[in-house]
């Protein structure tokens, strides 16, 4: 898919301006935050489960070589194949290559992240083959050409009414007198219409939430089951997935999904856990006669042992967008590429390039409710930070934000002056502000006043009041 | 080309975790201990009550989670069940199941029931299914893969019905785990090990909740006997 962290500010004006966007918006703060409080409250060991959860997944990065050698001997010991990608274009190489092979026309897919960021959609049309989406969120975007802006809820920018007109406009073999004003009778018309074409698929594809290492399973947790229908009916099963979805056991995977859906969407399991081992056996009746993983790097690797390593302990629960404010603002799209909020907002600098998304990990209030409720414990602002340092090491900020920190550094460095320089300002802007006490506009400050107004200061510096609060020694 | 990329993925793996010859014997002991020990982390208070209250928390659950949930004596009363279920809900008298020998011993003769046994090809509108166990913490029942209850019955009917011994029902999800692992051998699955927890369902239309998306609009748990 295109980038477009590039145009990060301009895709929030836009963002902004979007009425349907913000009406679909407040969906989110709605529909995920006090789920989340409930299941977390409803589980009294649930932080204690957290640490666990970290404690595992850093055993298993720091140990990642090995864990990767155990679970390749266990599907290619249960009949599967795991295939190692180097990038996106390599693993769509390798997908194409099974495809070829199978004489694939159509693919149904469960809902897939890797399959976003490696662009599997828009390179299976160029080669002849119908990809179909069958989550219902993945479906409606699909339909619209558009790319998920949730990690979990991939169509949360979207309203009831447009999805009824896009099933208007393409399921046109209905009866288009049909009453679809129920959001039940979407989901049914969706249902019908996807029924078909599992069983048509030449080759399913999914993604996963975990590899377990111990068994060579992949495991998918969804709630609608087409995911399940996905893997089971196509002919062939293929896995989408990165390296750090590896898990050393079952019993770590269990620890793990007791966190998974209560920070998701605050369920205390989802409806469907499955864990998949290799192709059908001998014996079975139903299932898929090929299974294959293509195990995704595409910048992973070089995140170890960096400042960025712990983002790789994250189980994409979406919960740091659910909580953010920016995200609640301007939405997924905005961010430009696969992911978004702030998991995106660290991991995209790493996967593509701070030079192309320096924005994203400036795009944060730094209000910390991300790292609060990540499952994981991952310091999303600490990373923001880190990722904020290394646009300034590479001078990659705008000129005119260079030269205001060299002014304010200039002037940090020189108490005296730095004193007599706001101890002018601050009366001055008080004085300027007039009795409203606000600022309409200001030269230099227009990122801010044209959304809303800037409150002056009250005239006095810290320093000042300070000392005649009776408490300061200011000299 | 995969062989190489391997070779080169694992490479800087191991650059970037530290990897020595020197701490590679003790880096191995490390995953093998881990693998073959398999420890368990945090289990749930609730995860470890006697048996009648694991089996109430299991219902309690499992209703929550919007599935419906009967108790019965023995087996032979589950023909009857299916059958009610069936006509309460005004559905065709007609049922698919697989070939456990739970069901297959099951007497039909006594209902009006067409039954079928077999993977679903898409057309069968309620299946019955027997669970290998059932999870308290959760209300989750857990079946697994093969001919005697092919996945398929899972998630194509609209109305899936799924027989539960009372025996069967553990208080957490690693005491389902280890019996998997009892069964199968250890590091060996069955295709696929499905953790079922309430009817399908989907928000993908304004974060409201609906159920019945791609897979059976609802559950029915038939639990037999007593826990133990």
């Amino acid at each position: 898919m295109q980038i477009t962290s590039q145009t990060f500010k301009a895709n929030t004006v836009k963002a902004l301006a979007d009425v349907d966007l913000q009406r679909a918006l407040r969906h989110v703060e709605k529909g995920f935050i006090g789920k989340r409080q409930k299941a977390a409250d409803a589980l009294p060991e649930f932080d204690a489960l957290r640490d666990n959860a970290v404690k595992i997944k850093n055993h298993t990065l720091k140990h990642l070589d090995l864990y990767i050698e155990a679970y390749v001997a266990k599907v290619e010991a249960s009949g599967g194949k795991v295939h190692f990608a180097e990038d996106a274009d390599h693993a769509r190489r390798i997908f194409l290559d099974i495809a070829k092979r199978r004489k694939a026309k159509t693919v149904t897919k469960g809902k897939t992240m890797i399959s976003e960021e490696i662009g599997l959609n828009a390179f299976l049309e160029e080669n002849g083959i119908l990809p179909v989406e069958t989550d219902l969120g993945e479906y409606i975007i699909q339909l619209r050409g558009e790319h998920p802006s949730h990690i979990i809820a991939p169509a949360v920018h979207i309203n009831r009414d447009q999805v009824e007109a896009d099933f208007r406009r393409f399921h046109v073999h209905l009866d288009p007198e049909r009453d679809l004003v129920k959001p039940e009778t979407l989901l049914s018309e969706a249902r019908q219409i996807l029924r078909q074409k599992y069983g048509e698929a030449d080759i399913g594809v999914t993604g996963a939430n975990f590899l377990i290492a111990e068994t060579g399973t992949s495991v998918i947790v969804t709630n609608e089951g087409n995911g399940d229908l996905t893997q089971l009916m196509g002919k062939c099963h293929v896995v989408l997935a990165s390296l750090e979805k590896l898990v050393p056991t079952l019993e770590d995977t269990a620890q793990i999904l007791r966190v998974l859906a209560r920070s998701a969407t605050g369920q205390e399991m989802s409806v469907y856990t499955t864990l998949s081992t290799g192709p059908k056996r001998a014996e079975d009746e139903d299932g898929p006669e090929e299974y294959h993983v293509i195990l995704l790097d595409n910048g992973r690797s070089n995140m170890l042992g960096t400042e960025f390593e712990e983002m790789l302990r994250c189980i994409r629960c979406g919960a740091c967008m659910n909580h953010c404010p920016v995200y609640h603002a301007v939405g997924g799209h905005s961010y430009g590429w696969v992911y978004p909020g702030p998991m995106g907002a660290v991991l995209t600098p790493s996967l593509i390039g701070v030079d192309k998304a320096g924005h994203l990990p400036n795009a944060s209030t730094f209000c910390g409710r991300c790292e609060a409720v990540c499952p994981m414990r991952i310091p999303l602002p600490k990373m923001m930070r880190h990722w904020r340092e290394k646009e300034f090491e590479s001078h990659l900020q705008p000129k005119t934000a260079r030269a205001g920190l060299g002014v304010w550094a200039y002037l940090a460095r020189r108490p005296k002056l730095y004193r007599a320089a706001v101890s002018f300002a601050m009366p001055a802007l008080k004085l300027l502000a007039g009795r409203k006490g606000r600022f309409r506009s200001l030269p230099l400050a227009g990122g801010w006043t044209k959304w809303r107004d800037l409150p002056a200061p009250e005239g006095r510096t810290f320093m000042q009041a300070y000392a005649q609060s009776g408490h300061g020694d200011a000299k | 080309m995969s062989g190489s990329t391997r070779d080169a993925v694992m490479g800087r793996i191991r650059r970037a975790v530290g990897a020595t010859p020197a701490n590679d014997a003790a880096r191995r002991a490390a995953v093998s201990g881990r693998l073959s020990g398999a420890p368990k982390g945090i289990v749930p208070e609730r995860g470890h009550l006697p048996p009648a209250e694991r089996l109430d928390l299991f219902i309690a659950m499992a209703t929550r989670a919007d599935a419906t949930v009967t108790r019965l004596k023995a087996y032979a009363e589950v023909p009857q069940e299916v059958a009610a279920f069936l006509r309460e809900r005004n559905l065709p008298a007609a049922i698919r199941m697989g070939r456990d020998p739970r069901l297959a011993s099951l007497d039909f003769s006594d209902t009006a029931l067409t039954v079928t046994t077999g993977p679903s090809e898409g057309d069968d509108l309620a299946s019955l299914s027997h669970a290998m166990g059932g999870i308290a913490e959760t209300g989750t029942l857990v079946l697994t893969s093969g001919p005697d209850n092919p996945t398929s019955l899972n998630f194509l009917p609209e109305y899936h019905l799924v027989v539960l011994d009372a025996a069967d029902v553990a208080g957490d999800m690693e005491a389902v785990l280890t019996r998997v692992r009892e069964r199968h051998g250890k590091g060996v699955m069955p295709r696929s090990v499905n953790f079922v927890t309430g009817p399908s369902r989907s928000a993908d239309i304004e974060q409201t909740l609906l159920l019945g998306a791609h897979g059976p609009r609802s559950l029915h748990i038939v639990v037999v006997g007593e826990p133990a």
